[in-house]
């Protein structure tokens, strides 16, 4: 097991390298650069010029390539060219507010859509699966930034149920200790602090849970009546077992082997695909910043962030593969 | 008990498989026998006459929606007989797995992939025999043990996909003599493994017939198997029973030509080299309902105008009582296919509809 973890860590060295040379390409063919963002539009050439010099701009590419491959080995990812801020420290700020936002979507999902889709596939035709395949091609189809602007008008401001915006009341005292707000309220039992966190997360937590719980809803029902329909169920069956017994060991045991490498693909897309539910929210993580990055051309932060998600992504994964060969002795034995 | 009742008298037996459609398909359609302890009842036919949904209603396995049981199967239990088509669900749990078994035929894809060997066999001793923690390990190994499973106790903790094909079923056996239970039914329990291990189960099936007075019902498209194993022999055809005798006088002197052209089917290895195989021409189809005549009739050699005037009816030979056969124009003995061949039981039939 734990070579497998090794090498599967090892492969993240030329998954990254290669994402990198293809990030620094694309921003390279990118109309305008950072300094038409900061500088004013009647600024001289000149101006910009020197701007695009003093940022290394103007070397050519495969030198700016090897100087940032250089840098990232010491661990340093660049500078914001906005705040002026180091990258990794940007990043490591906003990290918390995406994570808790991305956990609370996939908990949502996988609270609702595990059972919804095993209750469809139970009461298969039934008014239920209906309900759940009807609106979980609903979920699909809506824009996440049309349902997160749709839940923000009615529970936020037309109800006033939820919050509209940020991560936290601003008036609220808290200690801050690692950035995760909703922990650190459990951990300095200032319950107060992890109760208006949780209400924050509450809306663009289901604008962002809606596609994941869509696709969890579905690849359940499918994958429960399939497995219903196994000759190990049936085998259980003639053994007379309980019938709580078949469906938990026999049924749902395998029935979940498939959707844990969606719930795992799914998790590392979150982190991604948060931009537009911040965006919305006003959410102060890792997806508005990169909105706003790509406004302001800032190439290092967008390199960075985007490494850096990546990473996530691969890791989630092994951790998918993990959590796979312990469910699936079959994959454990290769 | 102590009777002269059989264990278990199935009679006039009927499955319809409903849906929406406008009338019912009949699976099975009045199929009646008995299983006797220490008795191997054989239930032989091609796919699709009924043997395997025969099985499945009398395990009360069949889905609740959709399917109409007829008939009455009735079972010396414990307490008394009793009717397994009515039982209701709860009861049948109880039953299954305690007084009677089952073996299925692909033991690949009836063995739980990600659950261990050891687990599959201690929930049904939890189950049945209420054991648990380590005597219920032992008494799983002690059973695959007693199936022939080398090494039994390294086997409980691994997977199906670790083990041979022949172990599986082995291992299913296991499973299915756990509680011993008074009846099993074997569905094919040979169709999936080479023709070496085949002959090593069907052993191990007698075995434990003989050992454990168990009744057994072997259903088969094998007539090799029937050979070597049954005792007393139901040839379906197309949901109805067409033949019904023990096993010599169904293999020496088969009277209906549904049973012949199986026989007669068989490759022999004394035949001359080349010479073409005689399958019963056609495939099953239902062009004729029993309610009109005999189903067998479109791929009958034997068939006259006779065969077609009403359901032909189930009637016993003058000569030879327990020997009854579904046919108005029955085969006589002189055209009976050569025997030489089915007095060795290690001859298997080629599986004629792979």
């Amino acid at each position: 097991m734990l070579r497998f973890i090794v090498r599967r860590l090892l492969q993240l060295i030329p998954t990254l390298l290669g994402l990198s040379v293809l990030l620094f390409v694309w921003l390279q063919r990118l109309p305008g650069g950072p300094e038409n963002a900061l500088l004013p539009d009647n600024a001289p050439p000149e101006q910009r010029e020197a701007l695009r010099e003093s940022l290394g701009l103007d070397e050519p590419f495969t030198v700016q390539y090897f100087s940032f491959l250089g840098r990232i080995f010491q661990g340093d990812l660049g500078t914001s060219i906005h705040t002026g801020r180091p990258v990794l420290e940007e990043f490591l700020t906003r990290f918390p507010a995406t994570f808790e936002l991305a956990v609370t979507a996939i908990t949502i999902a996988v609270a609702v859509g595990l059972p919804l889709g095993y209750l469809a596939a139970r009461k298969r035709g039934s008014a239920l699966d209906f309900a759940a395949v009807g609106g979980s091609l609903l979920g699909i189809c809506t824009p996440v930034f049309f349902l997160a602007f749709i839940l923000k008008v009615v529970f936020a401001e037309q109800l006033g149920l939820f919050p509209s915006a940020f991560r936290i009341s601003p008036a609220l005292s808290r200690t801050d200790i690692t950035g995760f707000v909703v922990l650190d309220g459990i951990m300095t039992r200032e319950w107060d602090v992890v109760w208006d966190a949780l209400m924050h997360l509450a809306l663009p937590g289901l604008a962002l849970a809606s596609i994941p719980l869509a696709v969890i809803t579905r690849m359940t029902r499918a994958s429960v009546l399939e497995v219903m329909g196994e000759d190990y169920v049936r085998t259980a069956n003639a053994k007379g077992l309980h019938r709580t017994t078949v469906r938990t060991r026999h049924v749902l045991r395998n029935a979940l082997l498939p959707v844990v490498t969606a719930v795992g693909l799914l998790s590392g897309s979150l982190f991604a695909g948060a931009v537009l539910t911040e965006s919305v929210f006003a959410f102060p993580g890792i997806g508005s910043f990169i909105y706003e990055a790509t406004h302001g051309r800032d190439y290092p932060v967008l390199t960075g962030f985007i490494l850096l998600i990546a990473a996530m992504y691969v890791l989630i994964n092994l951790l998918v593969d993990i959590s796979y060969s312990l469910l699936d002795p079959r994959v454990r034995a290769q | 008990m102590g009777t002269n009742a059989p264990l278990l008298a199935v009679e006039e037996l009927s499955v319809a498989f409903g849906g929406r459609g406008p009338a019912p398909v009949k699976a099975v359609d009045g199929v009646s026998f008995s299983l006797e302890e220490g008795k191997v009842t054989g239930l032989v036919g091609e796919s699709g006459c009924g043997k395997s949904v025969t099985s499945l209603a009398l395990m009360g396995l069949l889905p609740d929606r959709g399917v109409e049981v007829g008939g009455r199967a009735l079972m010396q239990l414990p307490k008394g007989p009793e009717d397994l088509l009515v039982l209701p669900q709860r009861r049948m749990r109880d039953l299954r797995g305690s007084q009677l078994a089952m073996i299925f035929q692909d033991p690949l894809s009836s063995l739980n992939p990600v659950v261990p060997i050891g687990r599959q066999v201690t929930e049904i001793l939890k189950r049945h025999r209420g054991m648990r923690g380590e005597p219920a390990r032992k008494e799983a190994a002690d059973l695959l043990h007693r199936v022939g499973i080398p090494d039994p106790t390294r086997r409980l903790s691994e997977y199906p996909h670790q083990l041979s094909g022949g172990m599986r079923q082995r291992a299913l056996i296991a499973m299915a003599v756990a509680c011993r239970p008074r009846l099993m039914i074997a569905d094919e329990p040979t169709t999936a493994l080479d023709v070496t291990i085949q002959a090593q189960i069907l052993e191990l099936l007698r075995d434990l017939v003989t050992e454990e007075g168990t009744a057994m019902l072997m259903i088969t498209h094998d007539l090799g198997v029937v050979a070597g194993l049954c005792d007393d022999i139901n040839v379906l055809y197309a949901g109805r029973a067409v033949e019904h005798a023990p096993r010599a006088p169904l293999f020496t002197e088969p009277t209906h030509p549904y049973t012949v052209g199986l026989l007669g089917s068989i490759p022999r290895l004394n035949a001359p080299r080349g010479e073409p195989l005689t399958p019963v021409r056609g495939s099953v189809n239902d062009d004729i309902a029993w309610t009109d005549g005999c189903a067998f009739a479109p791929r009958c050699d034997h068939y006259t105008m006779d065969c077609l005037q009403g359901p032909p009816s189930l009637v016993e030979r003058d000569s030879d009582p327990g020997h009854v056969h579904r046919c108005v124009n029955p085969i006589g003995h002189a055209e009976v296919v050569d025997r030489a061949v089915l007095d060795s039981p290690a001859v298997v039939g080629e599986e004629e509809d792979r």
